[in-house]
C-alpha cells in the first residue's frame, strides 16, 4: 500500500504537463494497483486441522493458534465475558462456536480470522455442544436456566427448552453434551435431574427426563463412544450414570458415598468433567473436595483405586494414547501440573508452570500439551514424552485451550 | 512504632465499629496486597460468580445485587463460607481486614479491569 501510494504521487508529478500521457499513466496505475492488491489479497491455502483457539478470559478475546509451528496466527476481540468460556467446532473445522459466560454465542471464522455472527442468547451461560450432524448448536444456560438450540449456519433459534421441574422451579443447566442420534444430554443443578433431548426434528424436541438422580449435579461428561453419560454430584459423594444404549434402565448411582465418613475439604474451584480420562477399562476422575484422582472400573462401575495428588484436581486429561494422565488443580494449588503414569498409578512428574494453571490440551496424537498459565499471561507448550518445555506464547489471562480435532469427537 | 500505631488503629477501629456498627474501620491492605486481592476477586471469585461478578454458579456480586445485604454478613460469608452451598471459607487465605476491604470494594463496584 505504501509503495503504491508512493508511485501514485511520483507519477502524478511527472505527468502533470502532458494530459494525454497523464490519462495513460493513470490507467496503467489503476491496472497495477488493482492487480497488485488482488495479488496481495489472494489467501494462502491452508488446512485447519492443526489450528486451535486460546481463550483470553478477561479481555474477551481469543487467539487463533496453530500447533505445527507453535505460533499465533491472530487475535479476535469483542467476544464479551469469557470466564468459563468453551468452544465447539464445525465439522469442517473452519468455524469455532464460542460460548461466553455473559450468554454470548459467537461464530468465528478461523481462516478469515473474523466474527461471522454473534448473538446474546441468554443472561448467563455455561457452555454448549454441537449436534452429531453438525447442524445444531445447543447452549446450556444458568439464567434463565435451560437449553437453547440454534441453527449452526445462521445462529437462528430453533428450539428453546426451559429447565423447569415438575414443581415449577427453574434450574441451572450443566453438563450439556451431544450424543449419537442427534441427541443432547444435560443435567439440572437444583432439581437433580438428567434430561435427554432428541433433536432429529429440531422444531419438536422429544424429551426424556430422569428424576432424583442425586443432589446437585455440577458437571457431566459422555464417554468417547457416546454410550455413558456421567454426572458428578456436588451435594453428595457419588456419580449418576446413564447408559444411552439402555435408556429404559434409567439412571444408576455409582461410587455411592465414596468418601463416607471423611471430612471433605472446601472446594475453591469446581472440577471439570469434560476432561475425564477414559483409559481402556478405567476412568480417572477428579474427586470433589479431596486431593485425589479416583479410578473407576468401567466394567463394574465401582471404585478401583485412588491416586493421591498435589491438590484438588480440576481437569484430569488423558494423553491421547492413554498411557499418561495430566492433572491441574484448584486454588490455592493451581501453580502445579502433575503427570500420572496410568499402569502404575504413580505420579511420574510434577511441573510448576506458574500461578493459575487453568487448562491443558493435547495435540491430537499427543506429542505436545499446551498449558494455560493465567497469572503469568502465557501459554506453555511441553513435550508430552520428555516433559521438556518446548515453547511459550504470550496470552492475556489465558484459560481454555481448544484444538480443532475436537470437531470429530463425541462430547467435545 | 508502626506496630504500636497499627495496634492503636486496630483498637480504635474496633471501638468505633462498636459505637458505629456497620462502619468499617479496619487496616487497609498494602497497595501490593490490594492488587493481589483484586486479582483474587476477579479471577478466583470470578470462577463461580463470573468475571464481571454478574453471577454464575454463585450469586451476582454487583453493588446492585448486594445493596440490601449487611456488610458484616458479607464479610462472614467470605471468611466462613455458606453452609449448604458450594461457597467455601476463604479465611485460610484472608484476614478479617482483607475480607472487610473486599466487601468494601464489592459494594462500591470493582474498578475496571482494562
Amino acid at each position: 500500500m505504501h509503495i503504491n501510494s508512493f508511485f501514485v504521487a511520483n507519477f502524478h508529478e511527472f505527468s502533470r504537463n502532458d494530459s494525454g500521457r497523464f490519462v495513460f499513466v493513470r490507467g496503467l496505475l489503476l491496472f497495477l494497483t488493482v492487480f497488485g492488491l488482488a495479488g496481495c489479497a489472494t489467501p494462502q491455502l491452508r488446512g485447519t486441522g492443526d489450528l486451535g483457539v486460546v481463550i483470553e478470559r478477561a479481555a474477551g478475546s481469543i487467539q487463533v493458534v496453530e500447533t505445527t509451528r507453535r505460533t499465533r496466527l491472530g487475535q479476535i476481540v469483542g467476544l464479551g465475558d469469557l470466564s468459563h468460556a468453551s468452544v465447539n467446532y464445525s465439522r469442517d473445522e473452519r468455524y469455532a462456536f464460542v460460548f461466553g459466560r455473559d450468554g454470548g454465542l459467537t461464530k468465528v471464522d478461523l481462516l478469515e480470522m473474523r466474527i461471522v455472527k454473534r448473538v446474546m442468547q441468554s443472561g448467563n451461560s455455561i457452555g454448549g455442544a454441537i449436534s452429531q450432524d453438525g447442524k445444531l448448536i445447543a447452549a446450556a444456560n444458568y439464567t434463565p436456566g435451560g437449553v437453547k438450540v440454534f441453527d449452526a449456519e445462521t445462529l437462528d433459534l430453533v428450539a428453546d427448552i426451559p429447565a423447569i421441574d415438575d414443581a415449577g422451579k427453574p434450574s441451572k443447566v450443566i453438563g450439556l453434551v451431544d450424543a449419537p442420534g442427534n441427541r443432547f444430554v444435560w443435567s439440572l443443578f437444583e432439581a437433580g435431574e438428567i434430561w435427554v433431548g432428541d433433536l432429529r426434528d429440531p422444531a419438536r424436541p422429544k424429551l426424556t427426563k430422569f428424576k432424583n438422580i442425586g443432589k446437585e449435579p455440577y458437571d457431566a461428561m459422555i464417554t468417547a463412544d457416546g454410550r455413558y453419560y456421567l454426572a458428578g454430584l456436588f451435594g453428595e459423594d457419588g456419580l449418576a450414570l446413564l447408559d444411552l444404549w439402555n435408556v429404559a434402565a434409567g439412571v444408576k448411582r455409582v461410587l455411592n458415598g465414596y468418601g463416607k465418613g471423611e471430612q471433605k475439604l472446601p472446594v475453591y474451584k469446581m472440577p471439570h468433567l469434560e476432561g475425564w480420562a477414559a483409559t481402556g477399562n478405567e476412568l480417572l476422575v477428579p474427586a470433589v473436595g479431596r486431593h485425589e484422582v479416583l479410578v473407576i472400573d468401567q466394567n463394574k462401575w465401582t471404585e478401583a483405586g485412588r491416586i493421591p495428588v498435589h491438590g484438588q484436581p480440576v481437569f484430569v486429561v488423558a494423553r491421547p494414547d492413554n498411557r499418561q494422565v495430566w492433572v491441574n488443580f484448584a486454588f490455592p494449588h493451581n501453580e502445579v501440573v502433575q503427570v500420572i503414569d496410568v499402569p502404575s498409578r504413580t505420579i511420574v512428574k510434577t511441573l510448576k508452570p506458574g500461578k493459575g494453571v487453568l487448562h491443558l490440551e493435547f495435540t491430537p496424537r499427543g506429542e505436545q500439551v499446551w498449558v494455560s498459565v493465567r497469572d503469568e499471561n502465557r501459554v506453555e507448550i511441553y513435550d508430552a514424552e520428555t516433559f521438556e518445555k518446548i515453547g511459550e506464547l504470550p496470552a492475556d489471562k489465558p484459560s481454555g485451550i481448544f484444538f480443532t480435532p475436537r470437531a470429530h469427537r463425541i462430547g467435545l | 512504632m508502626p506496630n504500636r500505631f497499627s495496634r492503636i488503629c486496630r483498637i480504635s477501629g474496633l471501638l468505633l465499629s462498636v459505637v458505629f456498627p456497620g462502619m468499617v474501620f479496619a487496616d487497609l491492605p498494602s497497595p501490593a496486597r490490594q492488587a493481589e486481592l483484586l486479582n483474587l476477586v476477579r479471577q478466583d471469585c470470578g470462577s463461580c460468580h463470573g468475571l464481571r461478578l454478574e453471577g454464575g454458579l454463585g450469586l451476582p456480586l454487583t453493588p446492585q445485587a448486594l445493596r440490601e445485604k449487611s456488610p458484616e454478613v458479607l464479610k462472614q460469608t467470605i471468611l466462613h463460607g455458606r453452609g449448604g452451598t458450594p461457597m467455601p471459607p476463604w479465611n485460610p487465605f484472608l484476614t478479617e481486614a482483607e475480607a472487610s476491604w473486599i466487601v468494601d470494594i464489592l459494594l462500591k463496584g470493582l474498578p475496571d479491569a482494562h
